[in-house]
């Protein structure tokens, strides 16, 4: 009997191999099959929330099995508190992006292959604890997507998607590099050549060269995330991608940039993350405020969603480099909030797209009047990406703000104008499309939700609220994760310091400028308030 | 003389097919070819089959000029595997294309006997036989379309470059043989250890001869103006079987000479082939970038995995060693299966060259589509694929010997080579097809690209036993 983890990332494979081989030609048996496969791997994944142990960080519902011995390449699969919502988001976005594609009329069986080939791989990266193995997952996982944008997609698909393939590439593949002289390093270090997660966890890399393995590291992270100026790809591929595809591209694609970020970057190359951080932050800063001035003159709505995920994506990866606990809990619930809301707003557009075939803010207005029950669940998606109090958005905003304030104040009044600019621009364009009288006919003859579609979004909103309102069951099973992490990173880069003293180098600006306030303290302070 | 029959078997199986195939000319000199193909198919069971049994044996004799050991049986078994894969091809292909003839099986097998000699040689004369009986059966099969302009071009050029290329190659022979008084690898080996004769300028104007004359075999930059014309002119199956094979039999006699008797200049030629990579790598995928053709395409991509191969020879390691194998192993199936599919939704005279016209082939014929999108992404590296994993296996050779700088072109180079290969799979499913079903061709190709692509997925999903027995083979170089 197959693990948990194996049977929720290969259940949706073998739905698509199924597909494959049977589905052909039969549409509506195809769309079923697919909404079943990926229902029951969500279904499966809630097992993983209800036995998850969230007072420990360790590795849960682990499965290992050796793949490549000699190579010391195995088959590890394990979550913690950083990956178990974003699994579960996984699961829950596909079954969502596949209900939400039933008027998909070309190639269905091969499409919904797609979408669940594209889950396996998604799966996948965030369950790997082999270096390599993640590695293949977060490779092979291109393809799906590829053909989604490229045999599905709008007018300018294929250069949407080669670009979005190669851009994702470029950075991959230095990663690639770095991968294996890791492995390397740590082999002739310490006698076993292995690339499991875990052991390279506990070994430290030199500082001269964890600069650069972070480096490789990052970039192909900062690509997919995308930190400016790294976005280009993204407009590109949203706006290209069909209604689905977006969904997954910005619920759960860009998340594994920063779930690289939090897995790979901070933990294996702690020394070189404290280097870099300011710089980083900068990138971040300029990105939110660059994604959010951007936004808001497109007049395009689904171009206005991409580069407000530019935005919106900037302000995690600078809660991940806060490096204290509000930061990085806000940003790994700000990564579902984020899936959570753009996603709804892609289906939105999606749906205003299936109408009228016309994406331009110019070409609505009035909706409210004809299309009331649409027009109030645009509404929530809206300030729930605006951030609006009750809503799952403000929780994550505010913790990173406020993990952000605590160790780099003047980044974290920078980054708090992108709140106030993502409402200027989200609130304009609802105003323009939603309110005023309906000027064309065109949208006057609207028709309301269906069916389908209330069940695509009511999950979604529900789900907004409970975020919003009680966001204790979210937040409490990355505690003891990013607790972890956090001592793991700043211990070693003490010990560090302490042989910088020894030796009279002079310590990290970093460290320096955290020693005050102290994030090993302010762990502290949440654990207090916990109890 | 005693002579070693154990040595001697999978050549003497390959002889006796060739002998018999010569036969049945002789009894039915107008046959389409059919039963020829059979019995060369059979052949090559046996040989295979031998091949395997044979695992683990290390025979030497002939004065010590020819060895069975587990590194030339591996090499066997590539070609073997090559060889085999083009007769299911072949025969449809002639069939349609009215060239099926004795001749050409005949001339499938001595060139393998000559590969096969390449790679168990260990004599500089047996190599260069083994290369000769290789070469020239080969320039006959590329004009083996007598009828059409562009096979007997191709035919024309890839003689006289060859011819060049032998002549390079015997007389870096000659300068050795001048230097060190002996054409066997372990005598020259032991004596460059020795240093009986150290940086003499005539041993390395020697072995940089040698060294062109095999970079013109596996059509290493800048020694690879042929390979496109060569592989665009010839029959599409002979394209097939030329990028394989032979490429292969040139990669196992160089590794053969570099690591048995050129070991003690390592320091020399490694620079040498680490540049010789770069570029042949750099210059073969920016070439293959501008292609339309899709034979073309895939000369150039070949010309950029003989640079990936070379990158496991700078390296010179038995881990690069086990690498390069293991890549010629994956490259022989992906490669080939490649070829399989542009022949099997081809058309007589080939009209279906041009990337383009594969539009819309993906929908209309979905085994074939999906084939050519796996061979593809294979030849891509991308995971989860044979070609991914040999690659990886290469730039971690690569990186362990500190060749960061190479690795790091290697894999830009790959990022490069995604666009052409993908360019097919936009081409077969993101555009409209232009709606031209192709005829059908007897079922007999499906089985190479069947088992190509079983071969691909399974290389590259579980490669620890093909790893492994590429490791064995390593031993036998020391």
């Amino acid at each position: 009997m197959p693990g948990t983890l194996t049977t929720i990332i290969f259940l949706p494979f073998a739905g698509a191999v199924l597909l494959l081989l049977v589905g052909r030609g039969r549409d509506g048996f195809s769309r079923l099959l697919a909404l079943v496969v990926s229902a029951a791997t969500f279904l499966i994944s809630l097992s993983l929330y209800m036995g998850f142990d969230a007072s420990t960080s360790a590795m849960q519902f682990v499965e290992e099995a050796p793949w490549v011995e000699s190579m010391g390449i195995s088959y590890s699969l394990g979550v913690d508190g950083i990956s178990l919502l974003l699994v579960l988001m996984t699961t829950l976005l596909t079954t969502l992006a596949i209900l939400a594609s039933w008027n998909i009329n070309s190639r269905v069986a091969e499409y919904m292959a797609a979408m669940l080939a594209l889950e396996t791989g998604m799966l996948g990266v965030f369950c790997s604890l082999d270096l390599f193995l993640f590695y293949v997952f977060w490779e092979a996982m291109l393809i799906p997507m590829y053909l989604l944008i490229g045999i599905w997609g709008g007018e300018r698909r294929i250069y949407a998607t080669v670009k979005f393939v190669l851009y994702t590439l470029a950075g991959s593949l230095l990663m690639l590099v770095a991968i294996i002289y890791l492995y390397f390093h740590h082999g002739a270090a310490t006698g076993t050549y292995t690339f499991d997660l875990i052991a390279l966890y506990a070994f430290t890399v030199e500082r001269g060269a964890q600069y650069w393995l972070f480096l490789a590291f990052f970039l192909s992270f900062a690509i997919k995330v995308p930190l400016f100026p790294f976005h280009t790809w993204l407009p590109d591929a949203h706006v290209e991608a069909p209604t689905a595809g977006s969904v997954i591209l910005a619920g759960v694609l860009l998340k594994m940039g920063t779930y690289g970020l939090i897995r790979f970057c901070l933990p294996l190359f702690p020394l070189a993350a404290a280097y870099f951080t300011p710089y980083i932050l900068v990138l971040s800063v300029v990105g939110i405020v660059y994604g959010a001035l951007v936004a808001m003159v497109q007049p395009d709505i689904k171009k206005l969603v991409a580069y407000s995920s530019v935005s919106h994506l900037g302000f995690i990866v600078a809660g991940i480099f806060a490096l204290n606990a509000q930061g990085l809990q806000g940003s790994i619930l700000q990564m579902v909030n984020h899936g959570l809301s753009t996603g709804a707003l892609f289906l939105i557009v999606g749906m205003l797209y299936d109408r009228r075939h016309t994406r331009q803010i110019g070409d609505f207005g009035g909706l409210a009047k004809t299309v009331p029950v649409f027009s109030v669940f645009f509404m929530i998606a809206t300030l729930s990406s605006i951030g609006l109090p009750g809503l799952n958005g403000f929780v994550g905003e505010f913790l990173i703000l406020l993990g952000l304030f605590k160790a780099f104040p003047v980044f974290g009044v920078i980054a708090a104008s992108g709140v106030v600019l993502a409402a200027v621009y989200m609130l304009w364009m609802f105003q323009r499309v939603v309110w005023g009288e309906p000027t064309l006919q065109e949208n006057k003859d609207l028709k309301d939700l269906s069916g389908r579609e209330w069940a695509v979004l009511v999950p979604v909103v529900v789900l907004m609220f409970w975020i919003g309102l009680y966001p204790k069951p979210f937040l409490g099973t990355s505690k003891a994760s990013v607790r972890h992490l956090i001592s793991h990173v700043r211990s070693q880069q003490m010990q560090d310091d302490d042989k910088a003293v020894a030796s009279d180098r002079p310590k990290s600006e970093y460290r320096l400028k955290n020693s005050e306030g102290g994030s090993l303290v302010s762990t502290q302070q949440i654990d207090s308030r916990d109890r | 003389m005693d002579i070693n029959w154990t040595l001697l078997l999978p050549h003497l199986i390959v002889a006796g097919t060739a002998l018999l195939v010569l036969c049945l000319d002789i009894v039915r000199p107008h046959s389409d070819g059919k039963a020829a193909a059979w019995l060369t198919l059979l052949g090559v069971a046996a040989c295979l089959i031998a091949t395997v049994k044979l695992w683990g044996a290390w025979e030497y004799g002939f004065s010590g000029m020819l060895v069975l050991d587990n590194y030339s049986l591996f090499a066997t078994a590539i070609f073997l595997i090559g060889t085999g894969l083009t007769v299911f091809m072949s025969t449809g292909y002639l069939a349609r294309e009215g060239g099926g003839r004795n001749e050409y099986y005949l001339l499938l097998l001595t060139a393998t006997l000559g590969m096969m000699l390449m790679a168990s040689g260990t004599d500089l004369i047996v190599i260069f036989l083994g290369l000769e009986l290789m070469s020239l059966s080969l320039y006959i099969l590329v004009g083996f379309f007598r009828d059409r302009p562009v096979s007997n071009e191709a035919s024309m050029k890839y003689l006289l470059l060859g011819a060049f290329a032998t002549g390079f190659l015997l007389y870096g022979i000659a300068l050795i043989y001048g230097t060190i008084g002996s054409t066997n690898l372990r005598e020259i080996g032991l004596a460059l250890k020795q240093g009986r004769v150290q940086g003499d300028l005539m041993l390395l104007g020697g072995a940089s001869l040698l060294l062109v004359g095999f970079a013109f075999k596996i059509a290493a930059v800048p020694f690879h103006m042929w390979a496109p014309d060569v592989y665009d002119g010839a029959p599409t199956s002979v394209t097939a079987f030329i990028s394989a094979g032979p490429k292969a039999a040139a990669f196992i006699a160089l590794i053969r000479i570099l690591m048995l008797s050129l070991k003690p200049l390592e320091h020399e030629w490694a620079s040498v082939i680490w540049i010789l990579a770069a570029v042949t790598m750099t210059v073969g995928n920016l070439s293959a970038l501008s292609q339309q053709s899709i034979k073309r395409m895939l000369a150039y991509s070949s010309v950029a995995h003989a640079g990936y191969v070379l990158v496991a020879l700078a390296a010179g390691t038995d881990r690069a060693i086990t690498a390069a194998l293991f890549y010629l192993l994956a490259y022989t199936f992906m490669n080939i299966g490649a070829f399989a599919v542009i022949i099997l939704v081809g058309k007589k005279g080939e009209e279906n060259q041009d990337i383009s016209s594969y539009a819309g082939l993906g929908f209309e014929r979905p085994a074939m589509g999906l084939a050519l999108a796996l061979f593809m992404i294979s030849l891509a590296g991308l995971p989860p694929t044979a070609g991914f994993f040999g690659k990886f296996t290469i730039f971690s050779a690569a990186v362990e010997q500190g060749m960061i700088s190479l690795a790091i072109i290697g894999v830009l180079n790959s990022l490069v080579s995604v666009y052409f290969y993908l360019s097919v799979v936009v081409s077969m499913y993101m555009r409209p097809s232009t709606g031209s079903s192709p005829a059908a061709l007897s079922p007999m190709g499906y089985v190479t690209v069947g088992i190509a692509s079983v071969a691909t997925l399974v290389i590259g999903l579980a490669p620890s036993r093909f790893l492994a027995l590429a490791r064995e083979t390593v031993a036998s170089l020391m």
